[in-house]
Formats: structure tokens, C-alpha cells, sequence
């Protein structure tokens, strides 16, 4: 079972207690944007092999939301962070470089 | 190839079975190809039979990266059905199952195509209502369905019990005509189909690149060289995100593991397939006796084929409620497979912004049931450039919002 440290209220959480909440990081699209970018907010996902950056939300818990990074291929957790940010602190990039070289993400790496 | 019949049973009995071909044929890859298909599950290899079938065209090579059949064809609970909502899904589900009903003639190889019925269960009445949307819906597509009540689904499941605390059956949508396959004949028989028209099926070959020139594909680097082709057929399922990326375009597609598990062969007791979408559990009686049981999928993105062990737990307790006698039965082996989910739970056979390139994938939780009219659609595009089959599919539906939105349809499990 996956578990995950909730950066908000410090519990050691299990996946029973977490919603998924998908990809995390997506650019969000409002009134002015065409419909391609629309589709990108909307629909279009990493979907890596690989190194994932997501959003959980600690529900049986403290009730708010977080980021994780995470590998989809190996299950291993990189971090967890809390969600008011644009892009994973460096040490978390930084651990994920270490283990994994040559990883990338859409808009940083 | 020789043909499979009754005689050549007696025949190689006769010689001890010695006298048996092998299925399909071993072949070093070609330089070039007209078609090449990646992909070696049910859904590829019927891509690959219908092009030489309906279209002549037998150039292709189907290339696999493990071995054929043993990604999510080796893994679904082989249910086949056909009602859905969405008239575009109706069409291309309905095309699949009535392909089923002669698939083992038409391949000389007994598929063991069952249509043994299959039931979805109400079991709130939001779920009673939208059933009796579906049967009417069906009734116009020319699908035969029926809405039953909770006796006649007592008296097709005896087992059942239908006053369960949490979630009592108020009814359920009986599709007569669906039922189960076996699921790796199905695979088995397309590969031997399409071998036998000359087509090449290489299997533990990974592809590595996908080549372009001008915006128009070129042919593949695999681990086993480089291969040369007119055009590209991408039917991965869930791995569908990581061909994309090599081909340059992204996917509207998420991948999650859905699991399924097995009973100890017991004698039979239940000779209908059920599907109960409200707990997230499906089960039916294989030939061998093993109640075979889908749960549900993961709720985070992964790539490990196994699933989250609190799935089997909820689906097995969900299950025992509805089946008591489950409760006794100690299960066998349990397993995962990665499922490409798509925004509206419809699959995507379409073009790609790659000249040449075609994708069918997002199969999500039920791409058993529609592999011959997947195949069937797909070899269509590839062949023509469209299909009346496929057209709905495409993935421009996800810029112009014209969604076929089953997720709403069919609640959870496909």
C-alpha cells in the first residue's frame, strides 16, 4: 500500500486515507484561451513511465491538499510537498536527478 | 496452414501427435513493410486479420515487446456485452459482439465464445434509472437488451441474494446475447489467421523510435534493428503515452492498474455473467469452475501491473455481500493490467498529427469485448483514411468538446 507524509499535518498517511487528485502542475486555462489550450488543460496528461508529479488530498485526514512525486513505474516516492507552488522544491529535483538522470517534465527538470 | 477439425484430431491421434504445426509462424523481421502494427494483443492482431481480410493488404508486421496476448488480452475477466449508451459506442461494442457470435469459424479456431448472458445490477435506484435510459437507448441502436426485475434476477442467479443490507438488487439490464470468450484463443486465433495470410509476428521486440520525415512516418527502431513501413498502427493500450511521446504528440489518457482475481475451481453454480458497477465487482464462472472476479481500478497513475491490494479487499467484501457463498471460497491468484483511460471513458481510434501514424487506444477497463470491431474500425482508418465505424473516435473530439461520454452512461466498470 502506498503511503504517503502529509506536508500539512505531518501524519504518515495510507492510500486509504488519500484521494488522487491527477497531474499536478497543470497550467489552468480561463476566459481568452483558445480551445487548444483548453484541450491541454483539460484532457492532456504526462502520463510518464516514470517520474510523476500528482496531487492528494489528505481526506480522512487533515482534509488538504498536497503534491507528491512519485515513480509510476516503481512506486517509489520521491517526496511530498505542500501544494501552494508552481513547480517541486529543489531538493526534491534534486533527489529525483540523483535517481533517476535524465528525467524531464513538461515546463522544468 | 492446416485446418483445424474434428478429422485432424483423429488424424493426429492416430500418429500420436506428432503431425501438429506450429500456430504461427517464426519469422525474422523485413526490411520494409506496408503496415506495421505495434502491438501484439487482441486488438492489434484483429487490426492486422482485417486488413489482409478486408483489404488485401498483407505486408504488415505486428511486433510485440513481451509476447503475444500477455499484456491486458491475458488479463481481462473475458466479458463480452454491448450495451452502451453512446450510439457511437453501441455501433463499435455491438460490431465486436456480433463478430463474436462466428469469430471460431471464421478463424478455424474455437475462441469458445459463450453467450451465456450477461446482467448488470441496479442496486440504487440512480443506477435503476439510468439502466432503463440504457435499455430504451439500446432499443432504438438494435441492441437487444431488456430491463428485468429483482425476481427474474433471482431466478437467472440463484446464488444471489438480493436483499443484501447495504446495496439490495432492485433490478438489472440483461443483455442475453453477451457472455465471455475465451481470452487467449481470441489472440491465438488472430495470430494463426495472420500468419497464415503471410503477415510476420515478431515478438520480444521492443520499439525504441518511431522515424519521421517531413511529418510523415518513416518506420521504427526496435531491439531488433531498424524497420522501414508506408504506415504506423499503435495498439498498446497502456502503454499508449509512451508511444505517443515518441511519435512526438501527447494523449488525452491516463494509465491506472485494474486488477482480478480467481476463485478454487468449484462446481458450477452460476452459468450468467454479473457486473455490479455500484461495489465496483464483476464476476462469472469459468469453464474450469473458477469464479472469475474484476475489481476495480487504482485511483493514482501506474505502470506496475499489480494494484493496490485495498481494491481486492473492497471489491471480495462488496462481493460476499451480494454472492454469501463467496465467502467460503479461498481465492487463487490475483493479477493486474495497465488500462488507458481516456476524459469520457470512450476509446480513441483515430489519426495522429503524424502523417501515417495511427492510434487506437483508451480502451480503459473494456477493450475485451470490442476487439473484433476494434480491429474491424481500425484496419478500415488504416486502410482508407476513415471509417464509418471509427469517425466519432477521433481525438479531435477532445479540442471540439464532442464527447462520447460513457463515464456518466455506465457509472464505473466498463
Amino acid at each position: 500500500m502506498l503511503i504517503l507524509h502529509c506536508p500539512n499535518c505531518g501524519v504518515m498517511a495510507d492510500e486509504t486515507e488519500l484521494t488522487a487528485g491527477g497531474e499536478a502542475h497543470i497550467k489552468r486555462e480561463t476566459v481568452g484561451s483558445d480551445d487548444a489550450a483548453f484541450e491541454q488543460y483539460l484532457f492532456q496528461r504526462e502520463n510518464p513511465r516514470g517520474v510523476h508529479f500528482e496531487r492528494w488530498r489528505h481526506t480522512s485526514g487533515c482534509g488538504k491538499w498536497f503534491h507528491a512525486a512519485r515513480c509510476t513505474a516503481s512506486l517509489e516516492v520521491f517526496g511530498t510537498y505542500p501544494a501552494q507552488t508552481v513547480e517541486p522544491p529543489k531538493e526534491i529535483t534534486d533527489k529525483i536527478t540523483a535517481k533517476r538522470p535524465g528525467w524531464s517534465w513538461r515546463s522544468f527538470s | 496452414m492446416k485446418k483445424y477439425s474434428a478429422f485432424a484430431i483423429a488424424r493426429e491421434a492416430a500418429r500420436y501427435h506428432q503431425g501438429w504445426e506450429r500456430a504461427w509462424a517464426k519469422r525474422a523481421p523485413k526490411a520494409k513493410y506496408d503496415v506495421i502494427i505495434v502491438g501484439a494483443g487482441g486488438h492489434g492482431l484483429a487490426t492486422a486479420y482485417y486488413l489482409g481480410k478486408n483489404f488485401g493488404i498483407t505486408n504488415v508486421a505486428v511486433i510485440e515487446k513481451g509476447w503475444l496476448g500477455g499484456g491486458n488480452t491475458g488479463r481481462n475477466t473475458t466479458i463480452i456485452r454491448s450495451n452502451y449508451l453512446q450510439d457511437p459506442s453501441a455501433a463499435i461494442y455491438e460490431k465486436a459482439r456480433s463478430l463474436y457470435e462466428n469469430l471460431s469459424q471464421d478463424l478455424n479456431y474455437n475462441i469458445m465464445f459463450s453467450p451465456r448472458g450477461v446482467i448488470m445490477l441496479a442496486q440504487t435506484h440512480h443506477e435503476v434509472r439510468g439502466y432503463q435510459r440504457t435499455a430504451h437507448a439500446n432499443a432504438l441502436q438494435g441492441v437487444k437488451t431488456e430491463w428485468i426485475s429483482p425476481s427474474q434476477v433471482k431466478k437467472l442467479v440463484p446464488i444471489m441474494n438480493i436483499e443484501g443490507p447495504r446495496y439490495p438488487v432492485l433490478g438489472g439490464l440483461w443483455q442475453a446475447r453477451g457472455g465471455t470468450a475465451r481470452h487467449d484463443a481470441v489472440a491465438w486465433g488472430y495470430a494463426r489467421a495472420c500468419s497464415d495470410m503471410g503477415m510476420d509476428i515478431i515478438q520480444q521486440t521492443e520499439v525504441t523510435a518511431i522515424k519521421r520525415e517531413g511529418g510523415k512516418v518513416t518506420g521504427v527502431s526496435t531491439t531488433r534493428g531498424d524497420i522501414a513501413c508506408d504506415k504506423l498502427g499503435i495498439v498498446v493500450a497502456g502503454h499508449s503515452g509512451v508511444l505517443a511521446d515518441m511519435a512526438g504528440f501527447r494523449l488525452p489518457i491516463e494509465s491506472v492498474p485494474l486488477q482480478a482475481l480467481v476463485s478454487e475451481p468449484i462446481k458450477p453454480c452460476m452459468d450468467v455473467v454479473v457486473m455490479a458497477n455500484t461495489v465496483h465487482g464483476y464476476m462469472s464462472q469459468s469453464d474450469k469452475g473458477e469464479m472469475v472476479i474484476g475489481g476495480g481500478t487504482d485511483s493514482h497513475n501506474a505502470y506496475t501491473q499489480r494494484g493496490s491490494f485495498h481494491h481486492i479487499e473492497e471489491t471480495v467484501r462488496a462481493l460476499c455481500e451480494t454472492f454469501p457463498m463467496l465467502s467460503r471460497l479461498k481465492m487463487l491468484r490475483q493479477w493486474g493490467g495497465i488500462v488507458d483511460v481516456t476524459g469520457d471513458r470512450s476509446p480513441i481510434l483515430s489519426k495522429t498529427p503524424v502523417d501515417g501514424v495511427f492510434i487506437n487506444c483508451g480502451w480503459g477497463t473494456g477493450g475485451f469485448k470490442a476487439i473484433p470491431g476494434s480491429g474491424w474500425g481500425m484496419a478500415e482508418l488504416i486502410a482508407k483514411g476513415h471509417s464509418p465505424l471509427t469517425d466519432e473516435f477521433g481525438l479531435d473530439r477532445f479540442v471540439e468538446g464532442r464527447f462520447i461520454d460513457e463515464s456518466v452512461a455506465a457509472g464505473v466498470a466498463h
